[in-house]
């Protein structure tokens, strides 16, 4: 049985290792080394070493696009995970836990293009609901989508009420899984709610924001469609990110070279900022055993 | 212990604040359902109109007239469908082979898997495409579905996370009875699984269906767009016909909304299930 192991191993992995093979590890090789040429799709390939990389470096449009992508992370991360948080813990003992996650559930399942377009009417500026609520109690909305300084911050808001309720629930399921004892036993004594939540609610729920946090970075750091679809990255180059670059690059402009080497830029980005929280996790991640 | 019944002002509040924070989830949709039935004055009505009156049903007709939406569907559905059914069986054989099967570089071969986890999906876009040009699959639906079909690396990860918790005891019945590893996986393995299998392919199905970028580089006739392409196409077209747009937005939204209402339990618990295993 042992020696026939490999040969039945080959058999249960050979669609998977086409896959891989075909769709991983040849495009990674391709992107890699086209990343070094320079090509418009059609005619020669010519190699120029590290030069689409200097040329990304030294242009505006890729620095505007690391810039907006950058705020973007900082704009939807940190309140997305924590507006998580605060409703994951208000809904972990509350009557109607399963009443409420529905409603907050609902985004999660809509795709981006619709969130995009729904989100397009309420914040357009002169007709859009949100506006109108607001010179009901007497304040001037701005044009959330044709402001230069305000498109990310739009962009963000609706990122954070679509994917709200995916965190809240993996927070959930993070605070279903801490030990009632550990309550018990900071009630006995004398512990106040909010040492609890400080002392045994954050803590065992380390894991879980880490392992958020890692996904959020990550998703954040490939935004495209909302920006794309809600203002094609403008006004100007306002909502102009990492992805559309990357986009633009190849399907807009057809130098292939210079996208590859702008996506081989981001999968450094990712990697690094991926392995720097990794390296920092035993600082605050606690886990039990 | 037993909890206090009594009602608290904190409690209370607590209440008040989740059920403004629901309505906030659900409002964009309603108002949205409700915009798609508006003629052109009521949405430009200042105070604005919040039932429409009179309802303008039209605009649903217009918007089928306008973008072949049905064909949009069952373009989304049968290339949804096809990857999530074709990933249920590559992805648990694969799975099967790293947590059941001992084979020389196991390890490394899994590691491997692993490993492509971290690749954006970006840098893998440019080569793909230049592939399935090579391949004449341009504007066709298989670089939607090939890929998608054949790899993926997480759902090899999460299906092998939990047939490892299978006792050997019950394969080892099974090949006393002189079962090979095919019948072990056909009928052990398979039918044991079958949460992780719902759970897999929920996730797969909701990265499927909404996968914009990948139909927006391959899809260039109308006819063979999915519902993200078809309504981001619709949207440059009547950019300023707000009720249409909201029509098309509902078209998208709602059939997907109503099946998670249905099904939402099962939805959630498995998002969640991935994402814990994750």
């Amino acid at each position: 049985m042992q020696k026939g192991n490999a040969k039945w191993a080959f058999f249960f992995l050979t669609p998977q290792l086409i896959g891989l093979i075909a769709f991983a590890i040849i495009p990674l090789v391709s992107a890699f080394v086209l990343s070094f040429m320079k090509w418009d799709g059609f005619g020669e390939r010519t190699f120029v070493g590290i030069q689409n990389y200097v040329s990304q470096f030294s242009q505006s449009d890729f620095w505007t696009a690391t810039y907006n992508t950058i705020l973007y992370t900082i704009l939807t991360v940190p309140v997305g995970l924590f507006l998580a948080l605060v409703l994951a813990v208000a809904l972990n003992k509350i009557k109607g836990k399963e009443f409420y996650r529905l409603f907050f559930f609902m985004p999660v399942v809509t795709s981006s293009v619709s969130i995009a377009v729904i989100w397009m009417w309420i914040l357009n500026g002169d007709l859009g609901i949100l506006n109108q609520v607001l010179a009901m109690i007497g304040i001037e909305g701005p044009n959330w989508l044709t402001n230069t300084s305000l498109v990310m911050i739009s962009i963000a808001i609706l990122s954070i009420w679509w994917q709200l309720g995916y965190n809240m629930v993996i927070f959930l399921a993070g605070l279903q899984g801490i030990s009632k004892s550990y309550y018990e036993a900071a009630e006995i004594d004398g512990a106040s709610k909010t040492q609890q939540f400080f002392k045994i609610t954050l803590p065992m729920l380390s894991p879980t924001t880490f392992f958020l946090t890692i996904m959020a970075i990550i998703g954040s750091f490939q935004v495209f469609d909302q920006a794309f679809v809600l203002t094609q990255g403008g006004p100007g180059k306002a909502s102009y990110t990492l992805v559309y670059h990357i986009y633009q690059n190849a399907f807009i402009d057809f130098r292939f070279g210079m996208s590859a080497a702008a996506a081989m830029i981001l999968f450094a980005a990712i990697l690094v900022i991926t392995l720097i929280q990794f390296s920092l996790q035993k600082r605050w991640v606690y886990y039990e055993d | 212990m037993k909890t206090k019944r009594n009602i608290s002002p904190v409690r209370i509040l607590l209440h008040i604040v989740l059920i403004i924070g629901s309505f906030l989830m659900v409002f964009p949709f309603l108002w949205t359902i409700g915009s798609s039935l508006k003629d052109m004055t009521q949405i430009f009505a200042i105070p604005p109109v919040w039932i429409p009156n009179p309802v303008v049903w039209q605009n649903y007709i217009d918007s089928f007239n306008a973008m072949p939406f049905d064909r949009a569907y069952w373009n989304s559905f049968y290339i949804t469908a096809v990857v999530v059914v074709a990933q249920i069986f590559t992805g648990s054989m694969a799975a099967y082979a790293f947590a059941k099967l001992k084979f020389k570089g196991s390890g490394v071969l899994f590691i491997l898997f692993l490993a492509t986890m971290m690749i954006p999906k970006q840098v893998t876009m440019i080569p793909l495409y230049l592939i399935m040009d090579q391949l004449s699959w341009l504007d066709t639906h298989l670089p939607l579905i090939i890929p998608g079909a054949l790899f993926n690396a997480f759902a090899v990860f999460l299906l092998r996370q939990f047939i490892r918790g299978i006792p050997r005891e019950l394969e080892e019945a099974a090949i006393m009875d002189g079962a090979n590893p095919i019948r072990v996986y056909w009928s052990v393995i398979l039918p044991l699984i079958r949460p992780a299998l719902a759970a897999m392919s929920i996730f797969i199905f909701m990265g499927t269906y909404n996968n914009f970028i990948d139909a927006l580089i391959y899809l260039s006739s109308p006819q063979n767009f999915t519902v993200p392409l078809l309504l981001n196409n619709f949207k440059g077209l009547y950019v300023t016909n707000w009720s249409y747009m909201m029509a098309g937005a509902t078209i998208s939204v709602v059939p997907v909304i109503v099946v998670y209402l249905f099904a939402q339990r099962y939805i959630i618990e498995g998002i969640t299930l991935t994402g814990i295993k994750g």
